[in-house]
């Protein structure tokens, strides 16, 4: 599976995909194939708060629950409500299907995030292959 | 719930058994819901005739009174016997094999602990009976607790919790009583990433923000990681010991040095207490306040027989803000129980040896006619008269119903007293032993990720067998087949498919060589034939069920046709 080079990635295995002010947030395609089939996204509400670096839901699979943290600052602008009945989209499609939209507060936070080639190579020493 | 169940194969040949009038198979294979077996007018009781008034209903409930009458199962009483029959027999149970779910310490309950709970005295006990005709009770609840103070090298206790995970709750309630008595409650709890789940929920639900800690490459807490995390807004760690890979934290008395430097406290999750016992004491490495595990550590049932029991044990600082009621024994005030059934005192003095021979016990006939009193003889070597304690001002209040799941406390005080010191010791070196049996037995086909020595469970990956494409729940689903219930399935979360194994001190030599040989056989067959493995179980009543729909769509209830 391809990391797509334009989006930018953080070590708890999320995705950002940014589009002006509106940063679109996932999670990996190495995230999903190790939870396994998610079962249940816990997302937060429209005009809530995320901080970079902190939870701001969570995903749950057959095999276990596992935090979200957001790759940055700002506040949810959209939430996929689609996930509330079809969390398998994440299974199917980890890089087009997004969690939640952010308008981001600070978006030099950017430059503390990975790009494809470094995840890339974070997950090759994480799996230890 | 319903289920679609596969039809068995027996039924599947030809001139199957319906067309014989009689099932060929047997009717353990499949059971129908009770209301699905039920037919209009079946009765399972038969009421004498009234000799009471009859009394309208309609009028005494009102808008109350139901119209249409319950939609309940018309059954005969036999068919009510055989519906549960058949259904306890497709549990598997610890009477029936080996359970070796790691984490969970499914140790064997053994029966003395079932026949002392069942005495009448004890097992008919009332909660509301006046503490002066429940003092044989409170003196088990007394004796349980000062056992397990002595086990733990703690000061005090609460056994109020009602399993595990309510013993954190409590112990992290009283962590933040403590901080807020000393002018900040603080904001963060560390949890290493190898913690059980309910540690970071715990610390969420008692208001803290939960810090996540890395294990260092033997599994264990990296001091130098440790001392940068922890500062004046760190309330505790949660910490696990041995931790979920069974592993011993050997420097914990200096995790617990960095932690106290800093005015944090140590938290410790006594589920694996089953590697400890007899050998080491928290209370002694400087734990804070942990929480005990009665259902894993000192054998009372994992449901089923009974609910869960977490006591919570404390160092002395903390004891003020313990759940309210607390046990306290009021010294030398033994007293002489009276035919009306209360306490007087008859010596309120200690005699020379400190300890008053106060207590006449009632002497009865067969018949139950009472003739006189025995002899006095002491109540208790400590004497005095146990009561509870409510006036406690730093309390955190109560956290359960009366004074927790006394059948539990009953059930573990028997383990440990018909054990004594000595063999409680030995249970622990027995499953420290057999874990390292099965380690040593397969870690020729099982990837070890972590080569740190195990307590009292090992944990594999199924790095080898993944190869194939089989995975840790493929291998858990096959050795059902085997006839063993599976291991703990891909937990610790930071071993990658990971097998979590922890035979307890319960199995026996020839127990643990066929778990063995079942395993070996498993990874032969992940290699020979990995589909066999894959598509397990094959030799149960279901084949493997749908998980993910089971987690996305559940059928929560069972609802009547549409008629």
């Amino acid at each position: 599976m391809p990391y797509p080079k334009d989006y930018r990635y953080t070590r708890e295995h999320e995705w950002i995909s940014v589009d002006g002010a509106i940063g679109s947030i996932g999670i990996t395609d190495y995230a999903q194939s190790s939870l396994g089939d998610i079962v249940y996204v816990d997302a937060p509400k429209v005009g809530d708060a995320v901080t970079a670096n902190a939870t701001f839901g969570s995903v749950e699979s057959v095999k276990a629950v596992s935090d979200l943290f957001s790759p940055v600052s700002g506040k949810v602008t959209a939430v996929n409500e689609e996930l509330k009945t079809a969390p398998d989209q994440i299974n199917q499609d980890a890089h087009g299907t997004w969690i939640i939209k952010v308008e981001l507060s600070n978006p030099a936070e950017l430059n503390n995030l990975l790009d494809a080639t470094a995840y890339e190579a974070f997950i090759a020493e994480e799996t230890g292959s | 719930m319903t289920m679609n169940l596969d039809t068995n194969k027996a039924e599947a040949k030809p001139g199957g058994p319906h067309t014989l009038g009689k099932v060929r198979t047997h009717p353990t294979q499949n059971e129908a819901l009770m209301f699905e077996k039920s037919a209009p007018g079946k009765r399972a009781y038969k009421l004498p005739p009234l000799d009471v008034p009859a009394v309208d209903f309609s009028s005494c409930l009102g808008k109350a009174y139901r119209q249409t009458p319950a939609q309940l199962p018309e059954l005969s009483e036999i068919e009510i016997i055989r519906h549960f029959t058949r259904l306890s027999t497709w549990n598997y149970a610890i009477d029936l094999g080996m359970y070796p779910l790691g984490s969970c310490t499914m140790k064997y309950n053994p029966r003395v602990n079932e026949f002392v709970a069942r005495i009448e005295g004890l097992a008919e006990a009332h909660p509301y009976r006046p503490e002066s005709l429940a003092q044989g009770i409170l003196e088990i609840y007394d004796l349980l607790q000062r056992c397990l103070l002595e086990i733990t090298g703690m000061d005090a206790i609460t056994l109020q919790p009602a399993a595990g995970a309510h013993g954190e709750f409590t112990g992290i309630l009283l962590t933040r009583a403590w901080h807020e008595s000393q002018g900040n409650p603080r904001t963060k709890i560390l949890v290493p990433d190898s913690a059980h789940g309910t540690n970071p929920a715990t610390a969420a639900i008692v208001g803290y923000t939960v810090e996540n800690i890395k294990s260092n490459a033997d599994g264990g807490i990296d001091l130098e990681g440790l001392a940068r995390q922890v500062d004046e807004n760190t309330a505790a760690l949660m910490l696990t010991n041995p931790s979920t890979l069974g592993v011993f934290e050997d420097e914990i008395h200096k995790i617990a040095d960095i932690l106290h430097a800093k005015g944090a406290l140590l938290y410790m999750d006594g589920a694996n207490m089953n590697a400890l016992v007899g050998k080491v004491r928290p209370g002694d490495f400087g734990v804070d306040v942990m929480h005990l595990n009665l259902h894993k550590t000192f054998s009372t049932p994992h449901g089923g027989g009974g609910p869960g029991s977490g006591p919570v044990a404390c160092k002395k600082f903390l004891e003020p803000f313990l759940p309210i009621p607390v046990l306290v024994r009021d010294e030398y005030g033994a007293k002489h129980c009276t035919d009306a059934g209360d306490w007087e005192d008859t010596n309120a003095e200690p005699t020379a040896d400190g300890c008053p021979p106060l207590f006449r016990a009632p002497v009865l006939k067969p018949d139950g006619e009472r003739v006189g009193d025995s002899e006095p003889m002491p109540l208790h070597p400590l004497g005095g008269r146990l009561r509870w304690e409510y006036n406690r001002p730093h309390s955190v209040g109560r956290v359960r119903a009366f004074y927790g799941n006394t059948g539990m406390f009953i059930r573990a005080l028997a383990y440990i007293l018909a054990n004594g010191p000595d063999g409680l010791r030995q249970t622990t070196e027995d499953a420290v032993l057999n874990a390292n049996y099965i380690r040593k037995k397969l870690e020729d086909l099982y990837e070890l990720p972590y080569k740190t020595p195990s307590m009292h469970e090992v944990v594999f990956s199924d790095r080898r067998q993944a190869a194939h494409g089989v995975k840790t729940g493929d291998i858990a689903k096959r050795l059902i087949d085997y006839g063993f219930h599976p291991y703990t399935v891909s937990f610790p979360l930071i071993v990658h498919g990971a097998l979590m194994i922890e035979p307890t001190e319960s199995e026996s030599r020839e127990e643990l060589d066929l778990f063995v040989e079942a395993m070996r056989s498993i990874a032969r067959e992940a290699e020979e034939n990995p589909e066999l493995v894959k598509t397990a179980p094959h030799s149960t009543r279901v084949s493997r069920l749908d998980e993910v729909q089971a987690a996305r769509k559940p059928i929560l209830r069972w609802k009547p046709e549409k008629q």
